[in-house]
């Protein structure tokens, strides 16, 4: 279903991708390990992780410039992986753009097409549909160098777009922009491609730019897929001690369950006691976890036996406008603990005693 | 926040995962050059060390050559006198380099355009050229010495013997050092004087201890670079008469013996040791000093202004290397327009029947010139994009060595490079009986493979601003292989070709070490080897000069045109990262 503004010049489809058991080397360095993914037809859908995860190769081996040695990587049920780049269809706007220097805006949108052997008129019909879409219908005959770098983005994904690819992948899309102008084009980003109803993937190294923009993350690291959820699930329920720390904050706690009056206490290795709900499930080696925001802070020391309470000693304060995040030492484990700032009150002050105080309801048992 | 997710960037590419294999194209492309290289370059030059090795008539390996040539004064005196020449050319060279690479560097100065144009004035002119009129000013009976002559009763041998080469290749050479030396000071890290200064260092001591040291390999470079070039030069001894030189004598030993006679091999083999011998040392002298890519800034020193008095001494130093400099030109200029021009500090009358003659029989000079030089032009860029291109963009294996082949050309000196062909192409004969290496497009193929380390460095150079994922984004888009290159690739390079092209065409043009064993007959001969025949006879000077300027004006027109199209091109990509 495409958007009135395309006419029936370009039609798209929303397919959906499919990457079957991909593994990818370069020389003995394993970068892709048995990936699997499945993108749904229409889904804007984000690669996240660190630099050298395997995000960039996983992206590029969809496009083809990278060859996967084993696996299948499926758009619209159709196995792409044995095609060479310029016979897969599959649309990329890189991270520099890639702008052909030497040729004017029209032209660059223009290429595809050229290449394709459209008639003349069909291609000066999308060229100038494609423009449009992306409002630059006006610029097509500036260089690319005379244009700013969020014009030069949208003249990248014109090109993209005009050859009707199957799917649209886009790496590093924000990467160039100033932080800005970053915050106005991750939304318009995510309205084309609403419009466009393409199936998307977007390869990003910034957690914000993910949880912003896309249905649904696969966060990345060592070359695996960790967890595969929307922003919200990820957040709420990481599957390992990972995703806890790359989304995100997290106090990690080292420690043991041992049973305590009929029930079971987690003892950290610092000396915090935490009763355990008889029905919750703790994986052998597993650490607690929680949020900064989940745990609260006052001044003096904590009661010798309270459950989720632990004394310390605050070691810094950091200002972040709405909240303020206390770094504290207690029993031998360095927490974060958000507080809210109000005009007003004190805050407390590195050096302070203080009792941080958990919410056991929101503390999660991963192990790494 | 997690350390993690700040870090910004995205990774660097360490070279694609799982590049496809070579396709048979990029095969059949680096064989070809393969073949190319081998037949032009390596063969002729593997034909003169073999004969060197080996016995004449039975073919046997032996060092008796060697041996006989240690054991020959003549020869022997030859190769100190090489020696000899080419340390004092770097000397000399250094001594006009040094002051103007300081005075721009370091001092906020006006006339450091002048400097900028001393530093390609001498290149535009060839040093065999500049030699003739040089020894009308300097020479015995030059314009100097009958002055100095009349006033003062003494004269300076500027031009005797030896004294002439050094003489004329320091003032030709010189901006070779200036170039890699200003270079060298200019990429200093500005932030590395100014920590000496904050640690309380300065004045010689700064110089000494920071600004010296790393500026010294960009000294070595150049100086490495002029101490070959003289070592290997041919023509500039033998128009001045000089034959105790290593080059001369091969020169002569294969012109007047024979291409049979094993002295010849010999001297070529000696001289593409010491030229290697001379890279190698440079190379390993500045291997662990060379801190070029460690820096980051750039910038070059703090520049201050000069003095009053520190002004007068810069143009007094500018001033005297110009008239040098000039010196050749104008000497060149005012012999070609003169009737007569002996024994006396100037022309007696002038005329412009140089030219007249120039334009009118000796033409086939200038179009055989414009023809060859061209098409090694031509050549050399074609081969050199496809060598940076299987290098940089496939996974060909032993790509590498392509580049490694090509480079070595500098090493091997024109004359030898003659001689290899005369040797292994002498035999061969065409159908009609006549010898390949007889053939005018011997002398092109010459040519081109002498210019080509140079014109692939410019390939190489212009395929490397090329951003992978511009060429990726065709690909992308639906453009094969060959289509990206033709769409892509070779419009982006345009540039980048234009000016590799021009300076291999302004080189080859004016190029007479190789020219000099391959012309066969007076038709075929290009306008380096007609001018070196007309200063052979005095009748034949103003002639000769009279090619030399339209030699030095083709050269110099060249250089303009090659720096627009590299500004151009430069322009036409501004804004573009």
């Amino acid at each position: 279903m495409a958007d009135p503004a395309l006419a029936n010049d370009i039609q798209l489809k929303a397919v959906d991708l499919r990457i079957d058991d991909v593994s990818a080397s370069y020389g003995d360095h394993r970068v892709l390990n048995h990936i699997d993914l499945d993108v749904r037809p229409g889904e804007f859908f984000a690669l996240l992780g660190p630099s050298g995860c395997g995000k960039t190769t996983l992206l590029r081996t969809i496009a083809g410039f990278a060859q996967a040695e084993a696996g299948r990587i499926l758009v619209g049920g159709n196995d792409l992986s044995k095609l060479p780049p310029w016979k897969r269809d599959v649309g990329m706007v890189f991270q520099s753009y890639a702008l052909w220097p030497h040729l004017t805006v029209a032209r660059n949108v223009a290429f595809g097409l050229e290449e394709r052997r459209l008639p003349r008129a069909d291609i000066a019909r999308r060229v100038a549909t494609a423009l449009d879409f992306v409002g630059l219908g006006q610029l097509g005959e500036r260089r690319p160098s005379e244009l700013s770098g969020g014009q030069q983005q949208r003249v990248a994904l014109a090109r993209t777009i005009a050859i009707e690819p199957k799917i649209l992948l886009l790496d590093e899309p924000l990467s160039n922009l100033d932080a800005k102008l970053r915050i106005q084009v991750r939304r318009e980003l995510r309205s084309l491609q609403q419009r466009l109803g393409l199936t998307t993937i977007l390869v990003t190294h910034d957690q914000e730019e993910a949880n912003t923009i896309c249905d649904r993350v696969a966060v990345m690291s060592a070359g695996e897929v960790q967890q595969v959820g929307t922003p919200a699930e990820l957040y709420e329920t990481p599957a390992n001690l990972f995703v806890a720390q790359f989304l995100g904050t997290a106090n990690v706690l080292e420690g043991r369950v041992v049973s305590a009056g009929g029930g079971r206490v987690f003892e950290s290795s610092g000396g915090l006691r935490l009763s355990v709900a008889p029905e919750t499930q703790i994986p052998d080696g597993a650490r607690m976890v929680f949020r900064p925001q989940d745990a609260s802070v006052v001044t003096g020391d904590a009661p010798a036996d309270g459950s989720g309470l632990v004394s310390g000693r605050i070691v810094y304060r950091e200002f972040l406008g709405s909240t303020l995040r206390y770094g504290i030492q207690a029993g031998g484990a360095d927490l974060y603990v958000d507080a809210p700032f109000k005009t007003g009150v004190r805050p407390l002050a590195p050096g302070d005693q203080v009792t941080v105080s958990i919410a056991a309801n929101s503390v999660k048992w991963l192990s790494a | 926040m997690n350390a993690m997710t700040r870090r910004s960037g995205a990774i660097p590419l360490l070279g694609s995962v799982g590049a496809g294999r070579a396709t048979a194209g990029q095969v059949v492309l680096a064989l070809g050059i393969l073949v190319f290289l081998v037949l032009f370059l390596v063969w002729p030059v593997a034909t003169v060390i073999w004969v060197a090795f080996t016995e004449k008539g039975t073919g046997a390996f032996t060092l008796v050559n060697f041996y006989d040539f240690a054991r020959t004064d003549l020869f022997v005196r030859a190769f100190w006198n090489s020696f000899y020449v080419s340390a004092m050319a770097v000397v000399f060279a250094s001594a006009f380099a040094l002051p103007l690479a300081y005075i721009t560097s370091r001092f906020a100065f006006r006339g450091a355009a002048v400097i900028q144009i001393l530093g390609f004035l001498p290149l535009i002119m060839p040093p065999f050229v500049g030699a003739v009129a040089l020894q009308l000013f300097f020479g015995r009976n030059g314009s100097i010495n009958l002055l100095l002559d009349d006033w003062f009763g003494f004269k300076v041998p500027f031009m005797e013997g030896l004294n002439g080469v050094v003489f004329v290749q320091s003032i030709h050479y010189f901006p070779f050092i200036l170039i890699n030396l200003s270079a060298a000071l200019r990429n200093i890290d500005r932030a590395m004087e100014e920590a000496a200064q904050n640690l309380g260092s300065s004045g010689f001591r700064l110089f000494r201890r920071i600004v010296f040291p790393l500026a010294l390999p960009g000294y070595v470079a150049g100086a490495s670079l002029v101490f070959v070039k003289v070592f290997d030069d041919l023509a500039t001894p033998l128009l001045l008469n000089v034959k105790d030189m290593l080059a001369p004598q091969a020169y002569l030993r294969v012109t007047s013996i024979g291409i049979t006679d094993p002295m010849g091999y010999v001297i070529s083999v000696v001289l593409i040791v010491t030229s290697v011998a001379a890279m190698w040392a440079a190379s390993l002298a500045t291997r662990n000093i060379d801190y070029a890519t460690v820096q980051r800034g750039g910038g070059g020193l703090v520049r201050r202004s000069l003095k009053p008095w520190e002004t007068v001494a810069a143009y007094a130093v500018i001033a005297v290397i110009l008239l040098l400099v000039l010196a050749p030109h104008f000497g060149l200029l005012l012999l070609s327009f003169a009737t007569i021009w002996s024994f006396s500090p100037l022309p007696d009358a002038y005329t412009v029947a140089h030219y007249a003659r120039v334009f009118g029989e000796s033409s086939l000079y200038i179009k055989n010139t414009l023809i060859y030089a061209s098409l090694a032009g031509l050549i050399d860029i074609a081969v050199g994009t496809a060598i940076a291109y299987l290098v940089l963009r496939t996974k060909l294996p032993g790509r590498a060595s392509l580049d490694t082949i090509a480079t070595a050309a500098l090493a091997i000196p024109g004359i030898v490079l003659g001689i290899g062909y005369l040797r292994s192409y002498y035999g061969v004969e065409l159908w009609d009986g006549t010898p390949l290496a007889s053939l005018w497009i011997v002398i092109v193929l010459a040519l081109a493979i002498r210019r080509l380390p140079y014109a692939l460095r410019a390939c190489h150079a212009a395929l490397q601003q090329i951003s992978v994922s511009l060429e990726e984004a065709a690909e992308n888009l639906g453009a094969t292989k060959m289509r990206t290159v033709r769409r892509v690739v070779i419009p982006l390079m345009t540039g980048g070709l234009a000016a590799g092209f021009v300076t291999s065409f302004a080189t080859a043009a004016v190029e007479l070490s190789a020219t000099l064993m391959l012309v066969q007959s007076n038709a075929d001969a290009p306008l380096a080897y007609g001018l070196y025949v007309f200063m052979q006879s005095p009748a034949g000077r103003g002639a000769g000069a009279a090619l030399g300027v339209i030699a030095v004006v083709i050269v110099a027109a060249s250089t303009v045109l090659s720096q627009l199209l590299v500004e151009r091109d430069r322009r036409s990509k501004a804004g573009h990262s």
